[in-house]
């Protein structure tokens, strides 16, 4: 997670320390006990899993049974991961692209909104942004679909007014991209609004100073400082709504189905299904990390603009 | 990006004409009257929290004034954004951008204003105050005195008429400070701009200004030459704030010839009416410590003098200090250049006189609550 590690050091303006002077021998090994915890769970519940899943996609069918599966060194299933199920990928990617940026031009303005002219309401603003937290995720996602619901306030008024083309919300891509948006939101809001919070009011002051206007300190100044913010919210929002089914499977509709959904069904509803979920996990995980990768070279070093 | 539409282009003196700020209830400036001429280095000197931030903000467009008026020649700039005026600002805490380089921090204010030559003159700057080597790294690589420079070079850079500088010295030990004390003078002599310095060190104020003004509650309490508000300081604040004084409350009791006399605790004193800027009633009679000499017997011939005991002797090379206790019981201190080959020696205890040239004494009005404010904010 080098896009996070960069949050951590950039925006400050004073001086970094110098590396600190070498420990003393003894206690060297301090650091390493100290992470001794972590890299265990982490060996445990993420790495060994890993290895498991990946054998697994692996994994061919015994002719003839269907469900039981043979140690094998099958790429065929990645194949199959990629052709036939290449229209969930692309949707996942491009909804969670959409909710991306969705949220972004949502999260920004609030975050600016509550770092630098909310005042005293600052701290409702924030309790505001995380209180969602304090119900979970999938019920706050069965509420989005109850409200949207063809019977529900929003769709039968926008009915009654002719506003509704398909006649419905729900069940469309736009139910889907709004719900990864409206759930994602906070984890594009809190980073942006964490860097801009940090940045010196005396930094921006000097872009009016120095001939900037309004606008162009915003462009030239505010924002590259709020860039690592902008860098942590969008990996924080992409990454978990290209994976992500519940909303697909709460607010869309076979057609609008993503690469979570073809998992979740291939894992638990598909006989025999099990060695392609396993490719499709894996294939979806590198391309988040290919993408992340390539994203956080672009844009994680300095200059955006 | 273009040309900030709305520049202006003054030039001249700059006027401040009955400055107001008020922050609630609270009046942060209070009328304040100023002229700095042009091309003049001009300090601004108070304790902490006098207003001296909030002038300067002001005169930036950071801050606009509650009431009155801030000229550049005939310009009047109030109300005007800070984008709009020829004015730049070394900020106390350097606030240079940390996401550029040392020479796009410094092309900044050049490019907003559509300078081609930006890089260039950055490049000149940065030279002009010695960090050129330092060009390609971004703030966060640099020490607080390169940082100091490169905020000094990213405000001079665009030549404006008036350089705005809050205590830009104030975080950098002694030393570093002495040299870019001189730096900054050389300059300002060299590039010729009207530089208003503001700084609570009365040293670095004496040291660098044409002109002193001495600022508290949000009023200037004194202005001049540097030398001259040393000599004569006009209120019992700056008495104590620009250097010291030996201070002591009494009663004008007398005219004679061009002196005034006064009663100050048992003992009476001259103080010519030339220097005395409170003349009847209770005022504050003063003396500077260098001026006061110590004696072991009485002195002969002209001269005000009192009979007292030494307290304690503190030796600083150049000169000794005594503290004498003087019957009324305030201790006055007195500095004495170490200049004859056979320094009189004196012990805590020993009986002294002390005498001065009334020449050098002043009065001022009465208040040793004021007093005392300038001692704390200066100890
Ligand atoms: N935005 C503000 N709101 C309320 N009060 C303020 C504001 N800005 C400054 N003040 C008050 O105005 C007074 C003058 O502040 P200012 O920053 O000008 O002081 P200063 O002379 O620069 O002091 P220092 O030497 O400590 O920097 C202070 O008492 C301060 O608390
Ligand atoms: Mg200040």
């Amino acid at each position: 997670m080098s896009a996070l590690a960069h949050v951590g050091q950039a925006g400050g303006g004073g001086p970094t320390d110098p590396a600190p002077a070498q420990e003393r021998a003894g206690r060297s090994w301090l650091p390493y006990l100290l992470l001794l915890p972590g890299a265990l769970w982490l060996f445990v519940f993420f790495v060994i899993p890993l290895l498991q899943l990946f054998t697994v996609s692996l994994q061919s069918q015994f002719p003839g049974y269907p469900g039981y599966y043979y140690r094998d060194v099958n790429f065929s299933n990645y194949l199959r991961a990629l052709t036939d199920f290449a229209p969930q990928f692309g949707r996942s990617l491009l909804f969670a692209g959409l909710a991306t940026f969705f949220a972004f031009c949502l999260a920004y303005p609030l975050a600016y909104a509550m770092a630098f002219k909310a005042g005293r309401w600052r701290n409702v603003m924030l309790i505001a942004v995380i209180a969602p937290f304090f119900t979970s995720f999938i019920l706050r996602t069965v509420a989005w679909r109850q409200i949207l619901a063809d019977e529900g306030p929003v769709a039968s008024t926008l009915n009654a007014l002719h506003l509704l083309p398909g006649g419905h919300i729900t069940e469309t891509w736009a139910a889907v991209v709004a719900g990864l948006t409206y759930n994602f939101l906070p984890f594009m809001v809190l980073p942006i609004y964490a860097s801009l919070e940090r940045a010196d009011h005396r930094v921006i002051e000097a872009g009016g100073d120095l001939y900037a206007n309004g606008f162009t300190t915003f462009r030239t100044v505010t924002l590259p400082m709020s860039m690592p913010g902008v860098i942590a919210g969008t990996l924080l929002t992409f990454i978990p709504a290209a994976g992500d089914y519940v909303n697909a499977d709460l607010l869309g509709a076979d057609n609008t189905k993503m690469v979570g959904n073809v998992i979740e069904s291939q894992f638990f509803r598909v006989l025999g299904g099990f060695p392609v979920a396993a490719a499709l996990s894996f294939t979806l995980m590198a391309l988040i990390l290919a993408m992340v990768f390539v994203y956080v070279r672009r844009f994680g070093t300095e200059e955006l603009l | 990006m273009a040309r900030s539409s709305g520049f202006r282009e003054a030039k001249g003196d700059l006027r401040l004409e009955s400055v107001t700020k008020s922050f609630g209830d609270f009046t942060a400036v209070d009328d304040l009257d100023l002229v700095v001429p042009r091309g003049s280095f001009f300090a601004l000197l108070g304790p902490s929290g006098c207003g001296k931030t909030t002038t300067l903000r002001m005169v930036a467009g950071l801050e606009q004034p509650s009431a009155g008026n801030i000229f550049i020649g005939e310009t009047d700039l109030t109300g005007s954004r800070p984008y709009e005026r020829p004015v730049n600002t070394v900020f106390q805490s350097y606030a240079l951008f940390p996401h550029l380089t040392i020479r796009d921090n410094v092309a900044f204010g050049p490019k907003r204003r559509g300078d081609r030559n930006a890089m260039t003159l950055a490049d000149e700057t940065l030279q002009l105050v010695q960090v050129d080597h330092l060009a390609s790294r971004k703030p966060a690589q640099l020490s607080g005195g390169q940082q100091q420079r490169v905020a000094l070079a990213r405000a001079l850079v665009n030549r404006p008429e008036v350089l705005l500088l809050d205590e830009p010295l104030g975080a950098l030990d002694l030393k570093l400070r002495r040299q870019l004390q001189v730096e900054l003078k050389r300059i300002q002599t060299e590039v010729g701009l009207t530089f208003i310095h503001v700084t609570h060190d009365q040293e670095e104020a004496m040291t660098m200004a044409d002109t002193v003004a001495v600022m508290n509650h949000g009023r200037i309490e004194q202005m001049g030459r540097p030398a001259d508000m040393y000599d004569l300081p006009l209120t019992s604040f700056v008495a104590n704030f620009v250097g010291r004084s030996n201070l002591g409350v009494g009663q004008v009791v007398d005219r004679d010839g061009d002196n005034l006399v006064a009663e100050v605790q048992g003992t009476k004193v001259k103080v010519p009416l030339a220097r005395a800027n409170a003349k009847d009633g209770t005022v504050m009679f003063g003396v500077r410590p260098e001026k006061v000499r110590v004696l072991r017997s009485a002195p002969e011939g002209g001269g005000d003098d009192v009979k007292g005991t030494v307290l304690d002797v503190s030796f600083t090379g150049v000169a000794t200090e005594y503290l004498v206790r003087l019957p009324s019981g305030t201790v006055w201190s007195c500095y004495e250049q170490n200049l004859d080959v056979d320094p009189i020696d004196l012990r805590p205890g020993d009986d002294v006189w002390i005498s001065w040239d009334p020449a050098h004494a002043f009065t001022v009005a009465a208040d040793e609550a004021e007093a005392r404010a300038a001692e704390e904010a200066t100890a």
